[in-house]
């Protein structure tokens, strides 16, 4: 691997990662061993709302090798409760702009005196090992007096409802409205108009690798060690010494090798277990099994949508009025970052000027609804594009053309959606060609081929079809990332971020973008992060950021350690700083390589008192770099999905799938393809497999890898990537994210090629997921409809 | 062994593949006071064919069935369930006993021995006795296996010879338990059929023989619609319940469908006379 | 009273022996006793198969096994496929070359399935291949990467 030269930005570089990865030498949390080592599990409750009469854990204390039991009561003193929710603040103009209201966020980490959830913790056991553990848990005496669970939205917002929580009257954590333009006069104006109410239901996140925390002790200097498979490690550190009342700098947190998240937060559990080894004096190790992760992690989606659309005879959509609600569950820690998500991406690559969005989010006896890949834009893009279905349907025209009616042209760029996106930012496609994407998909899944063959497959048949979805998504969220590079006296590189990878390959292309920037080998480049130790500030992974907000933040490092060096080795070389350049880690004038200095020359001279010093320069070759990024930019994608479906079963085939996808400068388009393979999948699980279900008592019914259905490799087919791209002036790389957008557009994609495979039949798919029993149902109702038409 | 058995009674449990029983005991579902590993017992498993018997060890893994060269090619309905049940590394633990014992009502092998007719073999302290596969399932997941007993080994005679036979069952996802599923056997002689086998799995709290469309099929001149009405006839027969995945009603209609199915596959295999 | 035996199992051409609590599974054996952590648990109810390690030659899910059940067996996990040098086997290589793991969580499971699935000298296509690999659950890769990596693994194989 030495002597690959670059440059190495846009290379399809193999990755550092795996090596240890495939050695099965990667450290998970799981993975991490310390001598003295003890385990927790937590009590959960059995039911969704109830009183807490009694907790006798003295039976468990008995237990030969458990080291000490934690209730409500045991925490007084020792830490605070969660009191506000996971970011600083929502933006005063957008909180005026959509007259947001919203209950405040406050929630135990564990339960005193209510339950509110299933599942919700109420109690924290410690002993020698996991097994003993769970055997203490079984001699606890948990008394609950249950109460009436609000099942739904529609139970939570029934005047009579039970009210879950007092700090969420009429159980409504929040609620907004954002109107553009003249939606009511529009509507009234239309020629036509139609109404419709769409679902998705509620998935999960579901990495492989359940949450799991190690916390570690130093009673002698008041320090801690946390190592957390969390995708905010900075964060994490804050709320932990908040919390736990410590200094910051007393802590350390260790995000290590992450078997996926999809979704982030902080997690009660993660300062519970914090909290609990300070006190215990030992280290704690908690690690959830997968039915605790399925009932206490990353539920997301699960949103009504009653969208009303005004159009005209050519298909143009004139006005889109939404209302929806989103089941939010017991505790709202993330505010409005999910509806406002749905809100701000609902018209995504469409030209619509009138538009209202009305959110509601129900407080209900569920687990919160925290943003999982895609985050509220799932829901915003399934809706766009049935509407776009529903509107061809009512005109009799083919879906595509409508698409291409009212998809934003190139010409309209840089285009302004008249509201604001979260960070208070007017949202503005900077750039982009929805219209020549679009196109370019059609071509390459050769559209009127597929239509040929469509016609005479049906004819022997068979139910193929062909559907399309359009995204756009704001990535490169804020508030800012930060890298500091240093050269070290070997001239090896040494990158720190203050992210956290879970799988999105930043060891590589980080580095990539630091070899390129500052004019190295890339094998002289390490990247490191997932460690508050490592750099004082970090923003995380999350929301498709990284490549936009670490990449620049490493570019714009590497820039200054660059200039720092042509600086010291001018001075060396005595030579012009403009004539001088670095490439493969030496730096000459230009056309005189051979009095080259290397990078290691340069970093030994720039130590504290040595040959650099004599031009009164800094010491040291290090340089910080924080990228405060001014809004979001908006990568985009255009799906096509070819299905067939088996009208007697209900179950449906997937046949071919194409991206065309829109992500700026790619890095590394093997790991920009790899995100969109991952992404399609997570999309077809959402759209085909994957729901979680409450009963009407608030209990979970998919509980277990057997009921909540993870897409396997006989599920998902070939995917094929294009690309289309734009760079953006909005960072110094050019780059937009690429992360989510994928997950979004697929369930849109294959709902619209189900409904296809059926024509002539009209079936009504409204609702996420699409099972076999669910679409035999909707064949069936469509079925009698043609049937009693005639 | 069997004194083990006879000696603990109800509270202990027989571990087999474990392809059941260790999830059971990681939920902390099953609490058996002793669990009693059957693996090193030997001369249990094994697949012996003698002229057109057949006899499967209780401890034969799904995985010996499914490579067995000789019984897939004369028994194509066991090879298509063995490809659908669970993975290979589910099939290389996973025993033929142990999935008839456990008697889940969506599982391959208990369709499978109603299918075939076999008769069922348990030891126990009083010696052995032998069942039909018929009267072993006796409720939801509930077996006539008694205490102190436990299940050696299953038989069951070839189909006759140029009968087809085929096993469709519809999952969620490739590998699942099915939510519908139909193991058929049939035999045609001249123009007429001579004999009909319709076990059924996922249509009920136990597996199912459709024994009134059977009946309905023999003597009579396969057809594509004969099969539609006596899928409709087995659908009488099914008695599906509702889960979170589907509702009884999918159920019933996927089970007509499958019956359909596989009698068209197994009349298709029928007409190879070897 | 949680009764303990004697094991010994050979693991990666090493011999070990000593005593276990009858109820621990073999996943929770070979990462917590034996220190080998490369074999990851996703589900502990047999249906991710990231456990997946190979017992006697057969892939098995290490967490549907008991460790005592291991005894006198071979067991093969993820740490045992490179060289003591740490050359990476073929499988590794490929997977590597075709992108076919992200968080790597699931990949000794896979490669574990994919050992197996070689030694039987398959000879079979895409759709072999996936419903071969449908027993190992990804929730990053998209499942394609790792059916192109397993695909030129098999033309080698039948070369």
């Amino acid at each position: 691997m030495t002597g690959s030269v670059g440059p190495y930005f846009g290379a399809s570089v193999p990755r550092r990662e795996d090596r240890r990865l495939l050695m099965g030498a990667g450290e998970f949390v799981a993975d991490v061993r310390l001598p003295d080592m003890v385990d927790a599990v937590f009590l959960r409750s059995p039911v969704a709302h109830g009183r807490v009469v009694g907790l006798d854990v003295s039976a468990a204390l008995e237990l030969d090798g458990v080291l000490g039991v934690y209730t409500a009561a045991d925490l007084d003193g020792l830490v605070e409760s969660f009191t506000r929710p996971f970011y600083k603040s929502i933006d005063p103009e957008v909180v005026s702009r959509s007259g947001l209201q919203i209950a405040p966020y406050r929630a135990d980490l564990l339960a005193k005196d209510r339950v509110i959830r299933l599942d919700e913790p109420l109690a924290v056991v410690v002993a020698r090992d996991r097994y003993v553990a769970e055997d203490a848990l079984e001699r606890i005496v948990l008394d609950i007096e249950p109460l009436p669970v609000v099942a739904d939205v529609e139970a939570a917002l029934a005047p009579d409802a039970p009210e879950i929580n007092p700090d969420v009257p009429g159980n409504v954590h929040a609620r907004f409205k954002i109107t553009v333009g003249q939606p009511d006069r529009a509507l009234a104006d239309s020629p036509h108009r139609l109404t419709e109410s769409i679902k998705c239901g509620r998935s999960v996140g579901s990495p492989i690798e359940t949450r799991g925390v190690v916390a570690r002790p130093d009673q002698g200097r008041g320090t801690l060690t946390v190592w957390a498979n969390n995708q905010r490690p900075h964060l994490l550190r804050t709320y932990i010494a908040e919390m736990l009342g410590m200094a910051e700098d007393h802590i350390r947190v260790i995000a290590p090798d992450i078997g996926g998240s999809f979704g982030g937060g902080i997690y009660a559990e993660e300062i519970l277990i914090a909290a609990v080894a300070r006190d215990l004096g030992r280290p704690i190790r908690w690690i959830e099994d997968r039915r605790e992760n399925l009932g206490n992690a990353r539920h997301s989606r699960d949103q009504i949508h009653r969208v009303e659309v005004g159009f005209d005879d050519e298909g143009r959509i004139l006005v889109l009025k939404d209302w929806f609600a989103l089941d939010c569950g017991a505790y709202n820690p993330f505010a409005i970052t999910i509806p406002y998500n749905t809100a701000s991406h609902m018209r995504n690559q469409f030209d619509i000027v009138h538009f209202e969005s009305e959110a509601v989010c129900v407080a209900t006896n569920k687990l919160q609804n925290t943003p999982v890949r895609g985050a509220g834009r799932l829901a915003a893009v399934f809706v766009m594009d049935r509407i776009v279905d529903l509107v061809a349907d009512a005109l009799g025209m083919d879906p595509v053309d409508v698409r291409r009616r009212n998809l934003i042209s190139g010409d309209l760029m840089p285009y302004d959606m008249g509201m604001l996106y979260r960070d208070g930012a007017p949202i503005v496609y900077d750039t982009g060609d929805f219209a020549e994407q679009f196109e370019r998909l059609l071509t390459a899944v050769d559209l009127d081929g597929f239509r040929r063959q469509q016609a005479q497959l049906k004819a022997a048949g068979r139910m193929v079809g062909i559907g399309f979805s359009s995204h756009v998504e704001g990535s490169g969220y804020g508030p800012y990332e930060g890298a500091k590079i240093r050269v070290d006296n070997s001239g090896h590189v040494i990158v720190h971020t203050g992210t956290s990878t879970h799988g999105q390959s930043h060891e590589t292309t980080l580095a990539q973008v630091c070899a390129d920037s500052l004019g190295v080998h890339l094998d002289d480049v390490t990247v490191r992060f997932g460690d508050t130790d490592l750099i004082s500030h970090g923003g995380g992974t999350f929301a498709s950021r990284v490549a936009v907000t670490g990449g620049s933040a490493v570019h714009m490092a590497a820039e200054l350690v660059k200039e720092k060096v042509i600086s010291i080795a001018a001075r060396m070389l005595e030579a012009n700083p403009e004539d001088l350049e670095v490439v493969g880690g030496q730096v000459y004038p230009r056309g005189a390589p051979d009095v080259a200095l290397s990078l290691a020359e340069i970093a030994q001279a720039s130590a504290p008192g040595g040959s650099a010093a004599k031009f009164g320069l800094e010491p040291g070759l290090e340089e910080q770099s924080f990228f405060v990024p001014p809004t979001v930019v908006f990568a985009s994608g255009s799906h096509a999905a070819i299905v067939e479906v088996d009208p007697e079963i209900g179950v449906v085939d997937l046949l071919r799938y194409v991206v065309v996808d829109e992500c700026g400068r790619a890095i590394n388009p093997m790991v920009v393809d790899g995100q969109q393979h991952g992404g399609v999948a997570h999309g077809v699980g959402n759209a085909l497999l994957e729901e979680m279900i409450y009963d009407s008592e608030g209990q979970l019914l998919t509980g277990t890898f057997m009921d909540y259905l993870l897409p396997s490799a006989t599920d998902i087919p070939r995917i094929e990537v294009h690309h289309q791209e734009f760079p953006t002036e909005l960072n110094p790389i050019g780059v937009k994210g690429v992360g989510e957008g994928a997950t979004s557009s697929a369930p849109a994609a294959v709902a619209s090629a189900i409904v296809d495979a059926l024509r002539p039949l009209r079936i009504q798919l409204n609702e996420l997921p699409v099972s076999p029993a669910r679409l035999l149902r909707l064949i069936g109702e469509a079925r009698q409809v043609s049937t009693s038409s005639f | 062994m069997i004194q083990a058995l006879d000696n603990l009674g109800p509270d202990a449990k027989i571990l087999a593949g474990g392809q059941s029983l260790v999830p059971l005991l990681s939920f902390r579902l099953a609490r058996p006071k002793v669990i009693i590993d059957i693996n090193r017992v030997p001369d249990l498993g094994y697949v012996r064919r003698e002229g057109d018997l057949v006899r499967l060890g209780a401890l034969t893994r799904h995985r010996d069935v499914e490579l067995d060269p000789d019984l897939g090619s004369v028994c194509p309905m066991i090879s298509d369930a063995m490809t659908v049940l669970g993975h290979v590394a589910i099939r290389n633990r996973g025993t033929v006993g142990g999935s008839l014992a456990h008697a889940d009502p969506s599982a391959e092998w208990p369709a499978l021995a109603l299918a075939l007719d076999a008769a069922c073999t348990l030891i126990g302290r009083s010696g052995s006795r032998t069942l039909p596969a018929r009267s072993l399932f006796q409720g939801f997941m509930t077996t006539a296996i008694g205490p102190g007993e436990m299940l050696a080994e299953v038989r069951f005679r070839l189909p006759p010879p140029g009968s087809g036979s085929a096993f469709v069952e519809v999952a969620r996802r490739h590998g699942d338990f099915a939510q519908a599923g139909a193991g058929v056997i049939l035999t045609v002689e001249g123009v007429q059929i001579t004999h009909a086998r319709i076990a059924l799995l996922g249509l009920g709290s136990t597996p199912l023989r459709a024994s009134a469309a059977e009946e309905a099929l023999v003597g009579e001149r396969p057809s594509e619609g004969l099969f539609a009405s006596i899928a409709g006839l087995a659908a009488e027969s099914m008695e599906p319940f509702d889960d979170v995945h589907a509702s009884s009603e999918y159920k019933r209609q996927v089970g007509t469908v499958v019956v359909r199915r596989a009698l068209t596959s197994a009349l298709a295999r029928s007409q190879v006379v070897r | 009273m949680i009764d303990r035996a004697i094991v010994t199992v050979r693991v990666n051409g090493v011999t070990w022996s000593g005593e276990t609590e009858v109820r621990v599974t073999l996943a929770d054996f070979l990462r917590d006793r034996l220190g080998l952590t490369g074999t990851h648990l996703g589900c502990e109810h047999g249906v991710c198969g990231s456990c997946t390690v190979l017992v006697d030659g057969h892939s098995v899910r290490s967490c549907l096994m008991l460790a005592i059940q291991a005894d006198g067996s071979a067991v093969e996990t993820v740490e045992g496929l490179a060289t003591p040098e740490g050359g990476l086997d073929p499988i590794q290589q490929a997977f590597s070359r075709h992108h076919a793991l992200q968080c790597g969580f699931c990949t000794p499971g896979f490669l574990m399935t994919v050992k197996e699935y070689l030694a039987e000298r398959p000879g079979g296509g895409e759709s072999e291949i996936r419903e071969r690999l449908s027993g190992n659950l990804c929730r990053c890769t998209g499942y394609q990467n790792i059916v192109d990596a397993v695909g030129e693994l098999v033309g080698k194989e039948s070369a």
